[in-house]
Formats: structure tokens, C-alpha cells, sequence
């Protein structure tokens, strides 16, 4: 483990620097965004966007052979069937009452299964796991440079309109009467969070953001008493995970997404247990 | 539409459905300036369909509703309104301040100025809060994050308070102390509060409204045991009231 600390600042080992710099950029939206996620409990609808996204990058691949759309690269078609995602979950909860489960159930589900069918009509082969679980080992320069204008944005306008998202995450009802668009913040935190989800699946794929996203601030909900404090801490939790995560799949030839995965998952365990016998 | 000199709020021949079923039928309710009323009922009687289209939440299916003259989304900023504390996250993290601030929200402002802060701090001290500003509000007991949701309703300066099941899941004490800050309130404005409990809130309340697909306002002093059963249709143990409310008596509509 130390005499990976040594590779990182070899030049050799450029891709090992990128996949940190990467851990650490993608920690801010997260902490940001998951914070708003959980407080909010919209993880469900996380959950469905970030399904919806493989439908995406299917139809891109798809289009980029088929149709010659080179044009078109699965980043692009990501983003976008995350945004219409993230608007049609958005209307859909805000609208359809008791049916809401069900409906966006379903489009997690079709999201996830026409990506697949249009990847199996696509010739050539590519590397699906890399997707689903993620594979930091691959990021690129361009791919710092896009989750640092994401970081940007979301700290941007998560400063810009703090109190509102603080308001409609608490009592949305009550930020109505105060004359305040609720359903318009609704949905930019769905876009904004659509957003992270597109560019941090790279870090640990579609099946597993969701626990990135909600893992930290989770833990970071047992000591924080406010929301600004919530969103640091789940931050620098988030950093923690990534990179000791990335640290243990180097050294031992696993998998990095579920590295990061399971060493999260077992620390918000043994924090809630800990949280549960010593809270009174 | 008719003169109503002295009624602030009007409720005039308001009817709402949900899904083909009557909540409200043709009902009409006059409020006057310093009512301090509880609406009481059933369960699915209309109670919180009432509270919701005096705020504009939704809208009636026929019937006009005026509240200081205009509609209720016009009159919107000077209502104040407590919901339930129970439909709260208890787990969100804030301070007292951050949750009594949300009061002081408005459309042309993004962040909050020192004077929203001293208006904040102002309605805390009607409530008898302000050794809590920075305390966690998942901190504070039942009756505590009432005061606390009273506190918020308070800073936008309402000349009505709307209450939503003020003295659910609090002991007798802490009610009563809720509703001696209520009381002094009211001599600056009008307050209606939803209510399960029929008995207790007379006490202090001037009149209550009866809703149960028509509503019926009555000065407490008339409550008796046929209305309680006209109200819920059955026979029910009698609640017995001492009459120790105001003098000034109540017209009857």
C-alpha cells in the first residue's frame, strides 16, 4: 500500500494520478448532490435516473455504428437520457400520486433494458462491466477537465440557492406559501443530480452511484447539525472512501468501484451500530 | 357579492370534490377580526381541505374565497401557517434559527439579511425560544418544535394564523402553555387551528367551527351534547366544558 503513494507521483503511472485527482473532484458534487438526495429522500429517483443513463449510452453506441453518428459519443447520449430522465421522474412524482412507484419502477427497469437491446444490435464489442461497476483506471484528462466544470456548477448553484434547496428539502409545502416556484428547484436538483450521476458513473458505474451518493452524507447525518456541515463532512467522507478504496484495488488487484463500494458500506455499518449503542 | 364589513375572512357557497367525492358542500363561513377559533370534526370531514383552500394549496370547485378582501394566493403573505411537525424530517440537520428563518423566505431575496435575522429572533421571543437559536431542532421535544414551527409562521408578521393539529402528541401542559402564547397572539390576529380535541380547546378558543361536509360556526359557549352528536353522528361521552370563555358573545351566521 505505501509503495503506492510512490506510484502515484511516477510519471509512468499517469493513470494512477488521474484516478485520484478524479476521487477527489468527484467528491464534491457528491457530497453536495447526496446530501440533497438524502435529506430529501430522493434516492429512489436517483436510483431510476442513473438506470435510465445505460438506455442512453446504449442509443448512442447504437447510432455511432449503426448510423454512422460519430458524433455521438456515449457521454453525450448519457447526459441527455439523464436530463430527460430527471425531468420525466421529476413531473412524474410531483403528478402521478399513487402511481408514482410504479412509473418510475418501470422506467428504471426500460431504461436499463433497452441500453442493453440496443447494445446487442450494435456489431463490435464492448466492455459493459466497465459501465455498470465503473473503472476508474480509465479515466482521461478530458474527463477531469468535465468533472471539473460539473464540480463548478453544482458548487455554484448549490451557493446561489442554498436557502431554497434548504427549504424545499425540509418543508416543501411550507416554501410554496412563501411564494417560492418550489417545483422548478425540484427539478434542477433532479438535473443536477442526473448530471453528477452521467460524469461520476465513471468512478463506480451505474449499479453502484447510488451508494456513493448516499453512503457518506448518511454517516455524515450521525454528527452534522446542520445542512452546510452535512455536505463537508459527506465531502471529505466521500474523498476518504474513494482513495483508500482505489488504494486497496491497486493493491490487490480488485475491481475499484466495488472496492470503494464495500469499504463504505461496511463503515456506515459499523458507524450506525456504534451511533445506535451510544446515542443516549 | 354582499358588504362584509367586520369579516376578514369569507368563505361564500364553496364546494370541493376529490375524486367524485364531496369533502365541501355549498359551504359558506364568515371570520371576523380577532376570531380565535378551533376547527374541529371526523376524521375525512373536511378539516384539512378547509385549512388547504383558505391558503390556496388547492381550489374550490365553486365559490369564492376572499381573505382581507382578495384572493387567498394574494393574501397569501399574510397568512402564517403551522403544519404538522410529524410530516417533518426529524433527522433533517438544523439549527432552530435555520428552520424559523424559512419564515423570512421570500421570491426577490436569495440570501437572508440581518434584519430577516432579527425578525427571526423577535418571533422566537413571542414563543419564549431564544435560549434555543443554535440548538439542533431534532434536538427539542414535541412541544418544543411546535413553538418552534409557531415561531416560523410568526416572522413573515401574519395578521392570520393557520394551525394544523397544534396539540397532537403533546402532554396537557405543554398544551396549555401553547395555548396561552396562542391567546396573547390573538390580540393582533386572527387564529384558527385544526383540532381533534373538542374538549380541552374550548377552554381558550372564542368559537368553533364544526366541519363535517357543511360547515357551522358556533360561539363555545353553545357547545352541547346534541351538536357533539349531530357532529359525528353517534353517541359519544360528553365532554364536559366549564365556560370560561370571553364575555364579548358571538353572533351566529
Amino acid at each position: 500500500m505505501i509503495d503506492m503513494f510512490y506510484e502515484i507521483f511516477d510519471p509512468d503511472n499517469l493513470f494512477l494520478k488521474y484516478a485520484f485527482i478524479m476521487g477527489g473532484l468527484a467528491s464534491i458534487s457528491f457530497g453536495i448532490i447526496g446530501t440533497f438526495v438524502t435529506t430529501k429522500k430522493i434516492g429512489y429517483l436517483a436510483g431510476a435516473i442513473s438506470h435510465s443513463v445505460f438506455g442512453g449510452i446504449g442509443l448512442a453506441l447504437f447510432l455511432q455504428v449503426n448510423a454512422g453518428l460519430t458524433w455521438f459519443d456515449p457521454m453525450l447520449g448519457a447526459v441527455l437520457a439523464a436530463i430527460i430522465a430527471a425531468v420525466t421522474i421529476g413531473l412524474v412524482s410531483l403528478h402521478a400520486k399513487e402511481r408514482e412507484d410504479s412509473i418510475i419502477g418501470t422506467l428504471w427497469a426500460v431504461g436499463m433494458a433497452s441500453g442493453i437491446l440496443l447494445i446487442d444490435k450494435t456489431p463490435g464489442y464492448f466492455n459493459l462491466s466497465s459501465y455498470l461497476f465503473g473503472d476508474i483506471l480509465l479515466i482521461s484528462g478530458k474527463d477531469l477537465l468535465y468533472v471539473g466544470c460539473l464540480d463548478a456548477l453544482v458548487l455554484g448553484i448549490s451557493i446561489l440557492f442554498f436557502n431554497r434547496f434548504f427549504s424545499v428539502c425540509f418543508d416543501n409545502e411550507f416554501t410554496y406559501l412563501r411564494g417560492i416556484n418550489t417545483t422548478f428547484f425540484y427539478l434542477l436538483l433532479l438535473i443536477l443530480t442526473a448530471l453528477t450521476i452521467v460524469l461520476l458513473v465513471r468512478v463506480v458505474g451505474i449499479v453502484l452511484v447510488i451508494a456513493l451518493l448516499t453512503i457518506p452524507p448518511a454517516i455524515a447525518s450521525f454528527y452534522a447539525k446542520r445542512l452546510w456541515q452535512m455536505m463537508l463532512y459527506s465531502i471529505l467522507l466521500c474523498t476518504l472512501f474513494t482513495w483508500t478504496g482505489l488504494g486497496i484495488s491497486y493493491s490487490y488487484s480488485l475491481s475499484s468501484g466495488p472496492a470503494i463500494i464495500v469499504l463504505s458500506g461496511a463503515t456506515y455499518l459499523v458507524l450506525l451500530v456504534i451511533h445506535k449503542l451510544f446515542k443516549h | 357579492m354582499i358588504m362584509h364589513n367586520n369579516h376578514e375572512i369569507i368563505l361564500e357557497n364553496i364546494s370541493f370534490a376529490y375524486k367524485q367525492r364531496n369533502i365541501l358542500e355549498d359551504v359558506n363561513l364568515l371570520i371576523k377580526k380577532n376570531e380565535f377559533a378551533s376547527i374541529v370534526g371526523p376524521n375525512g370531514g373536511g378539516k384539512t381541505t378547509l385549512l388547504k383552500l383558505i391558503l390556496g394549496l388547492i381550489k374550490p370547485d365553486r365559490g369564492v374565497i376572499r381573505i382581507f378582501g382578495r384572493s387567498p394566493d394574494q393574501a397569501r403573505h399574510k397568512i402564517g401557517y403551522m403544519p404538522q411537525y410529524a410530516h417533518l424530517d426529524m433527522d433533517f440537520p438544523a439549527t432552530v434559527m435555520d428552520v424559523v428563518l424559512m419564515g423570512r423566505l421570500a421570491k426577490k431575496t436569495l440570501w437572508f439579511s440581518k434584519k430577516d435575522r432579527a425578525e427571526a429572533l423577535n418571533a422566537l421571543d413571542k414563543v419564549g425560544m431564544t435560549a434555543f437559536v443554535n440548538t439542533g431542532f431534532n434536538e427539542l421535544s414535541g412541544g418544543q418544535k411546535q413553538r418552534i414551527l409557531i415561531a416560523r409562521a410568526l416572522c413573515s408578521n401574519p395578521d392570520v394564523l393557520l394551525l394544523d393539529e397544534p396539540t397532537a402528541n403533546v402532554d396537557q401542559q405543554t398544551e396549555k402553555n401553547l395555548f396561552s402564547i396562542l391567546q396573547k397572539l390573538n390580540s393582533q390576529m386572527i387564529i384558527l387551528l385544526v383540532s381533534h380535541d373538542l374538549g380541552f380547546v374550548s377552554k381558550y378558543v372564542k368559537s368553533v367551527i364544526c366541519v363535517n361536509r357543511q360547515v357551522v360556526i358556533h360561539p363555545t359557549t353553545l357547545m352541547d351534547g346534541t351538536l357533539i352528536k349531530d357532529i359525528y353522528h353517534g353517541d359519544l361521552k360528553m365532554v364536559r366544558h366549564d365556560h370560561r370563555c370571553s364575555e364579548e358573545g358571538h353572533t351566529h351566521d
